[in-house]
């Protein structure tokens, strides 16, 4: 809402002062967006008239206009605008005028010849929006008088308020005067100017169909009416507020709309067939709008109709067509009106034609400032329609849905101490609410002090007593009910699995992985080319774009792309991680009914082999305390099938580690090995980890030797190292595989592993014969899987 | 020979063969051969040596005892001679090491990087310990919600005009309309009401959508950060001592903060709050509020027993204006180039 310093004064004295006025007004919640100087006056622009003009042979773009600017001598101007006419009146901007953007005027000429000024546009002043052509000035002033003061224009600024959705109030002048005049004590009153001759009774039926939609129709006569350009005031105005001006009518509906907050409309009263009738649009019924758009209506679209029935405008929407004013029209049948909010709100959200008075329905209107608002639209057209009449008779049809004029909502005064920590009295709360026009009324006889308000009808989002509540800290002032810092009675910690989650990305980052933040919205296909099926994930119902339609159910598509926009780009050593949530559509039976939604971690390096993958999984484990088994037997899709491995414990799938698929690297066009280490952390993380007791360290030797075996490919180095370790007991306190061996000396479908074990008991120092003893049961365990001890 | 004479003789004899071994120890090439000149006057058969079987041809004591000290002196001067050579030898030999071992360390600088975390986890990180420090836990929820917890719940109903401001995206799962991506993190605050029992000192960090196309300013995914707190005499007071509590710690002592009215539907009376730099500019931050009764209630909590207030703002746009990001959308395009800058 754009709130012109010197319209706001017309309905207080708030003076000029922009700062107290703007801090005022953001203190009360109409948060001041920007202010804008508008009208300043330009010094040195007189008005001139166009004596004669001339176009030269060789300047196809220019002519050259003489002008008098009040002493009767002729000047000479260049001139690119071709709109006046002789005798017309000009601005003249003369020689060493300094113009809003700078530029000084000098005699620099054309072809030689000088000019002596610059004819101006209205854009070039700051009076109009209009560029084309040269502003052309009311004939009656005086030549040579400075443009601004004959125009009697003054220096004037603009608040641009971002008006909050409950405050329907403040789209008009008259509620933003009335919060600002209670702030800053300032008597108020809305202007209304002179009462309108009254003319005969002419009386257009009006009958309202649906009664909830349409609470309150007015439709009132006004004869005498002349189309045409509004007075300059008027148009000024509206300029100011951001406004085009379109002409008498539509002006004054314009006015009266940004004053009072009420949309109006105005027939062509000859056009209107035999009266108005307010009701649903029946299925399959279309109307012409006025921007000449056949409109195809649904039944929840409320229509204006005749009183044959048909259709003649979309409800606080748009009019139709066929009952515009034209230039012609000499009576107005104006429509002020009651629309319920939502109805309206779809219809013009459904169309595309949210509009100034469509918001205005939307939000709510005073359903008792009608009556104030036909008659200053008669004032204000009647400014340039003097023989403008009003005529008796005028229908207003009120129908029991109309909300009442106060609405009575309790409150409570310890209510208001209680929430907003205050020590305020039943007088205190009384005064305050006062001031923005509530009646207050104590009441007698409760047993805690309380207050009934009757809430004006111009505020329909107060309806309860929280909303009274926040009504008496806005005038009271946030910044008077102070600062204090609440003792929090809880321990701030991190959780448990928050202070894990910590502990996971410290390792990640140690082990020199960067963090991306991949977008969780797939193309249709990227799960497919991650090896991934698409039949558990989630489609958007409104997605932004097709390629962003699918939730992810995994992370490795997301770094994949990651992935791919750092080779293109020759990054190198591309170490990437992702820790977020993916959102497998999961059982039907799932809490909430939502879907499995989890939070995975998600490890890439480019160039990088399943060595990595495990050497990232084992410094993880051993942080997390968590162990897994690998499971080369079932491979998550998507991984190599022959170098990764699932991570497993008991039935729970930890995640999976290796490198990616070549086939995915393939379709994705990577061409490097990427190492892969994926993880859902909803197990990994829940799980807090067993404090572990003392075991007292054995204070007896050791005994240390290497085990080489030759070991048939078919079977797992892990499952040799865990037959030993069974085999070797509690006294087998290392095992390492510390050789891998492929090549010379042995059969091609086997390769070597070498074990240190050692040896120790925590009692006694082992003998020979208990060393050899152990050693041979390694040996006869380690023979049961083919492994046989290299020469 | 008369024995005096024979005294004088032998320890003159000493003396030079004393002398010769100490010159030869001196003229010693190396190590090495400093050894063997060790073994070579330890022997028995050595020429001082050999003086000690000649000790028993003398008949005095005193002309034993003269030439026994002759001898030990000798020895001692010897050996230790010997010591002190070893010692120079070692000490040349480790310098001579020293010098072979030079090392130009800055061919071995190499580019091994730590990793870089993103910088919207950097300042919820950030956030998240002050906010511990203040007294608060952290409560979580999940992304996809219902539309009852991210709206109804939120004093938002089903025709609610507010809705429309928050540009959602729906998913197709369960009843249509049902299921969404959250638009704000405020549903986690139901979920704390419910499972929490007051006092409750909770912020919520997490990630958001909203149906918008990206642009400098704006991602359709990003990051918010809420708090709530509800327990018997909260008042709008301490909401704003708590958010002045925050701006100091979080931006520094030379920052203040301001409340002015606003509206949400899940508060009230709700504020914007706006911080102001040492240079006194004001910043909008973010919005808040004393907790809507009604909220209170979808919560299980009765608000005639409790209040409380909530407050909340997007953590990457501190993130971008932290490190001077110039487009919001630079934060999402996982170039390794820009993420380990930080």
């Amino acid at each position: 809402m754009k709130i012109l310093n010197s319209w706001l004064n017309d309905f207080g004295v708030f003076g000029t002062n922009v700062e107290k006025l703007s801090t005022a007004m953001t203190s009360l919640g109409l948060a001041v967006e920007s202010v804008t100087q508008v009208d300043t006056p330009i010094k040195g622009v007189v008005v001139a008239k166009v004596l004669r003009t001339e176009r030269h042979p060789d300047a196809a773009k220019v002519h050259r206009v003489y002008v008098d600017a009040g002493d009767g001598k002729e000047l000479h101007v260049w001139c690119g605008a071709f709109n006046m006419k002789l005798g017309d009146l000009i601005p003249l901007a003369t020689l060493g005028t300094t113009m809003p953007d700078g530029r000084l005027i000098t005699p620099r000429g054309i072809l030689g010849i000088e000019s002596h000024g610059m004819l101006c546009s209205g854009i070039e002043l700051g009076l109009t929006t209009n560029a084309d052509g040269i502003l052309i000035l009311p004939k009656d002033l005086k030549l040579g008088k400075d443009v601004f003061s004959a125009l009697d224009i003054k220096s004037d600024c603009v608040f641009d308020l971002d008006v909050t959705r409950n405050r329907p109030d403040c789209n008009g002048y008259l509620g933003v005067a009335r919060d600002l005049g209670a702030n800053l004590r300032i008597k108020i009153a809305a202007p209304m100017g002179d009462k309108v001759k009254k003319g005969a009774a002419r009386t257009i039926k009006v009958t309202i169909a649906d009664k909830k939609r349409c609470a309150r129709y007015n439709m009132t006569v006004m004869s005498g009416v002349v189309v045409g350009d509004s007075p300059n005031w008027i148009a000024r105005r509206l300029t100011n507020c951001g406004m085009r001006p379109i002409n008498n009518v539509v002006d004054a509906s314009n006015m009266v709309m940004l004053e009072l907050n009420q949309p109006t409309h105005a027939f062509d009263a000859e056009k209107i067939n035999n009266g108005f009738k307010i009701r649903c649009a029946r299925s399959g019924e279309t109307l012409v709008t006025l921007d000449g758009q056949t409109r195809a209506l649904e039944t929840t679209d409320l229509l204006i109709c005749d009183g044959k029935d048909n259709p003649i405008g979309l409800a606080g929407v748009m009019g139709g067509a066929a009952t515009e004013i034209s230039g012609q029209t000499q009576t107005v049948a104006l429509e002020t009106a009651w629309f319920e909010g939502s109805g309206i709100a779809r219809t013009a959200t459904r169309l595309g034609l949210r509009s100034e008075a469509s918001m205005r329905f939307e939000r709510g209107v005073d359903p008792h400032g009608i009556d104030h608002a036909v008659s200053r639209f008669a004032f204000l057209l009647r400014e340039s329609c003097p023989n403008l009449v009003v005529h008796s008779g005028a229908s207003d049809v009120k129908e029991k849905t109309l909300p009442a004029k106060q609405r009575v909502v309790a409150l409570r005064v310890a209510q208001v101490n209680r929430v907003l920590g205050t020590k305020l009295t039943t007088k205190d709360i009384s005064v305050i609410l006062t001031r923005i026009g509530f009646a207050t009324k104590s009441v007698s006889g409760a047993k805690t002090p309380s207050l009934k308000i009757g809430v004006p009808s111009w505020r329909p989002d107060c309806e309860s007593e929280i909303d009274l509540v926040e009504e008496v800290a806005r005038h009271y002032g946030y910044d008077q009910l102070g600062k204090v810092v609440p003792q929090s009675t809880m321990h701030g910690r991190l959780s448990p699995l928050q202070q894990r989650r910590r502990d996971l990305r410290g390792v990640v980052l140690s082990m020199g992985l960067s963090e991306a933040m991949p977008n969780p919205f797939l193309a249709p296909g990227d799960l497919t080319k991650t090896g991934l099926t698409e039949n558990n994930a989630i489609l958007l119902a409104n997605p932004l774009v097709f390629e962003e339609s699918i939730l992810r159910t995994s992370l490795r598509p997301g770094l994949l792309k990651a992935i791919g926009y750092n080779i293109s780009h020759r990054t190198a050593n591309i170490l990437l991680f992702e820790l977020g949530h993916v959102y497998p559509s999961g059982t039907a039976d799932s809490v909430d009914g939502l879907p499995d939604e989890y939070e995975s971690l998600c490890l890439v390096a480019v160039g990088e082999t399943s060595a990595l993958a495990l050497d990232w999984w084992s410094q993880l484990s051993s942080v997390m305390n968590f162990g897994a088994q690998l499971d080369q037997g079932s491979v998550e899709p998507g991984f190599h099938p022959k170098r990764s491995a699932t991570l497993r414990r008991g039935k729970q799938i930890l995640g999976c580690v290796g490198e990616i698929d070549p086939r995915v690297l393939a379709k994705n066009q990577i061409n490097a090995t990427v190492a892969c280490l994926e993880l859902n952390l909803s197990v990994l993380l829940s799980e807090t980890p067993r404090v572990a007791n003392a075991k007292p360290v054995s204070r007896f030797p050791r005994s240390d030797f290497d085990l080489a075996f030759a070991v048939p490919n078919s079977q797992t180095a892990g499952a040799v190292m865990k037959a030993l370790r069974q085999a070797g007991g509690v006294e087998l306190v290392v095992l390492e595989l510390f050789d891998v061996y492929r090549g010379a000396g042995l059969a091609d479908d086997s390769r070597g592993l070498t074990f240190r074990l050692c040896l120790q008991a925590s009692d006694r120092t082992l003998t020979d014969a208990e060393v050899t003893t152990i050693r041979q049961r390694c040996l006869d365990a380690a023979a049961k899987l083919d492994a046989r001890l290299r020469d | 020979m008369s024995e005096q004479n024979t005294v004088g003789a032998i320890s003159q004899a000493i003396e030079t063969a004393r002398d010769s071994a100490l010159q030869a120890i001196k003229s010693a090439s190396d190590l090495d051969a400093l050894r063997a000149l060790g073994v070579e006057l330890n022997k028995k058969e050595s020429l001082l040596n050999s003086f000690k079987s000649d000790m028993g041809k003398l008949s005095s004591v005193e002309d034993k005892r003269t030439i026994g000290q002759l001898l030990n002196a000798a020895a001692t001067l010897i050996s230790t001679a010997i010591e002190t050579r070893t010692g120079e030898f070692t000490e040349l030999e480790i310098s001579n090491r020293i010098a072979r071992e030079s090392l130009d360390l800055t061919e071995l600088l190499t580019q091994r990087r730590r990793g870089h975390s993103h910088i919207v986890t950097q300042a919820t990180q950030r956030l998240e310990d002050v906010f511990v420090g203040l007294g608060f836990q952290i409560a979580e929820g999940p992304e996809v919600e219902t539309d009852f917890n991210n709206f109804e719940a939120l004093n938002m109903p089903k025709s609610h005009p507010a809705r429309s401001e928050f540009d959602t995206m729906f998913l197709e799962y369960g009843e249509p309309g049902s299921v969404l991506l959250r638009t704000h993190t405020s549903p986690v605050q139901i979920r704390v009401m419910k499972s929490w029992k007051p006092p409750i000192f909770a912020i919520m960090p997490g990630r958001v959508f909203r149906r918008d196309t990206p642009d400098a300013t704006h991602m359709p995914v990003f990051h918010q950060i809420e708090g709530l707190v509800v327990d018997r005499g909260i008042t709008f007071a301490h909401l704003a001592g708590t958010i002045e509590a925050f701006t100091k710690a979080f931006f520094g002592e030379d920052f203040s903060s301001r409340l002015r009215p606003s509206f949400f539907p899940f508060t009230e009376p709700s504020a914007e709050f706006d911080i102001r730099r040492a240079d006194g500019e004001w910043i909008e931050l973010g919005g808040c509020g004393m907790v809507h009764p009604n909220v209170l209630r979808s919560g299980g909590i009765d608000p005639e027993e409790f209040t409380g207030f909530a407050f909340g703002f997007g953590i990457d746009r501190m993130a971008k204006e932290r490190h001077k990001v110039g487009d919001i959308r630079e934060m999402y395009t996982n170039d390794l180039r820009f993420l380990r800058q930080f």
